[in-house]
């Protein structure tokens, strides 16, 4: 089954570094997936997320306000039922 | 606390550069490497500290306890609180907004948050404590939270939700209330840390060339600025001062780490505290940059009045770090 993963963000630099990991992580790990960046913000407020970049699988949030290393998002895209849990949600900006 | 920092950053520009004593040179050398070094110790310690009350408290559970709990007033000052705590990303500004709004936060409660958290981080206050001391950095902590609160009760008498745009209301008609959300599960903070540590190094990979750069401007200024320099245009006297640097540093905008070191240099100088305090707060606190994602969600109206009452109480905030120091 295709995985569906968004990465919603409008576009600073935590934003594309989120998408150069997610496209690094499937291609390594051959997951079938389909990823797309969302960075229009009617459309990222269409999910109840506060925090930007955020990180969508087959439309659950399952990280939002920070980068995953490659070991937590193989593991992510890895879960079979999307019983994930993301210990700490943090971000920055100085 | 870094006095054998002191003595090898001399040693560095004494026996190993051979820089005379007393050349501008070796002043701005020997501040620039103390600086750096010590700034940098401060800042790791500061940011991992951070990291780990961070890690429990994330924003949708300050957003739950917020829309929960009747605090009867103190709600300002929580939200302000969590605001220094949490720290938060000018590109999540509109999805924050709305995600608080949506939560059923009073908007002046949304503003104590908002204020406070760029003014207040531990980015800014591990600078501070380097480059002014915990004296200054405990001032500046409780101003700040001061600041927030107050702003956020004023902006909440003054009734501005007529002024969000039409835009906001009709998202928030449209919000969705269920949302596919994992659940937090109960993780130990010893498995947390690999996450934190790795957190820590990507913030300070993003600071350190803006502190090195605030860093090298402030010991070139260090060195070939001689002291008591400015003392003549901008003594405490002039009661103009305050609020010219405050509306001046309004359309300017720097993250903390890279103005904090030129601020300490020129307060070093002979500006007053109170004045360069001010100055910083409106550059970092109030900028374009932040205005032109909130338009999304604000009028202009509301948007200009939200930056009159923070530099109101950036104004007030400066005259009364020149009367205490």
């Amino acid at each position: 089954m295709i995985k569906s993963i968004k990465i919603l963000g409008t576009g600073c630099a935590k934003c594309k570094s989120m998408l150069g990991i997610v496209e690094q992580v499937v291609n390594e790990t051959g997951i079938e997936a389909e990823i797309e960046k969302v960075e229009d913000i009617t459309e990222i407020l269409k999910f109840d997320v506060m925090n930007t970049p955020a990180l969508v699988i087959d439309g659950t949030i399952v990280l939002s306000g920070r980068v995953p290393t490659k070991e937590e998002l193989t593991k992510l895209l890895q879960a079979p039922g999307l019983n994930t849990d993301s210990p700490n949600k943090r971000s920055f900006c100085s | 606390m870094f006095n054998w920092l002191d003595r090898l950053a001399s040693w560095l520009v004494f026996e190993v550069f051979k820089l005379s004593e007393e050349s501008h040179s070796a002043e701005a050398l020997h501040f620039f490497f103390y600086d750096t070094v010590k700034i940098l110790i401060l800042l790791f310690i500061v940011i991992f500290l951070m990291g780990i009350v961070n890690s429990f408290f994330p924003v949708q559970k300050v957003r739950n306890y917020l829309s929960r709990n009747k605090l009867f007033g103190f709600e300002y000052l929580m939200a302000s609180l969590f605001g220094v705590v949490t720290p938060f990303c000018s590109c999540s500004s509109v999805p924050l907004f709305i995600g608080f709004v949506r939560g059923g936060i009073p908007l002046g409660v949304t503003f104590a948050f908002l204020i406070t958290s760029p003014l207040v981080n531990e980015v800014a206050i591990g600078l501070f404590i380097g480059l002014f001391g915990l004296k200054v950095t405990a001032v500046y902590l409780i101003s700040g939270i001061i600041l927030g609160t107050v702003s956020g009760i004023v902006l909440q008498k003054l009734r501005l939700e007529r002024l969000l745009t039409p835009w906001v209301k009709e998202v928030l008609e449209n919000a969705e209330r269920e949302q596919n959300k994992f659940e937090d599960e109960k993780v130990q903070l010893i498995q947390r840390l690999p996450i934190i540590w790795h957190e820590v190094l990507s913030i300070l990979r993003g600071v350190v060339p803006y502190v090195i750069v605030g860093i090298a401007i402030g010991a070139l200024m260090h060195g070939y600025i001689p002291s008591g320099f400015f003392e003549a245009y901008m003594s405490k006297e002039n009661i103009w001062a305050v609020p010219l640097a405050t509306i001046l540093a309004i359309p300017m905008y720097s993250n903390a780490s890279g103005i904090l070191p030129i601020v300490q240099v020129l307060v070093a100088k002979g500006i007053p505290i109170g004045t360069a305090m001010a100055f910083m707060m409106a550059v970092v606190g109030l900028s374009l940059p932040e205005a032109m994602l909130l338009k999304k969600v604000m009028t202009f109206k509301l948007i200009a009045i939200f930056f009159a009452v923070v530099a109101v109480c950036i104004i007030i905030s400066g005259y009364l770090f020149n009367m205490i120091f």
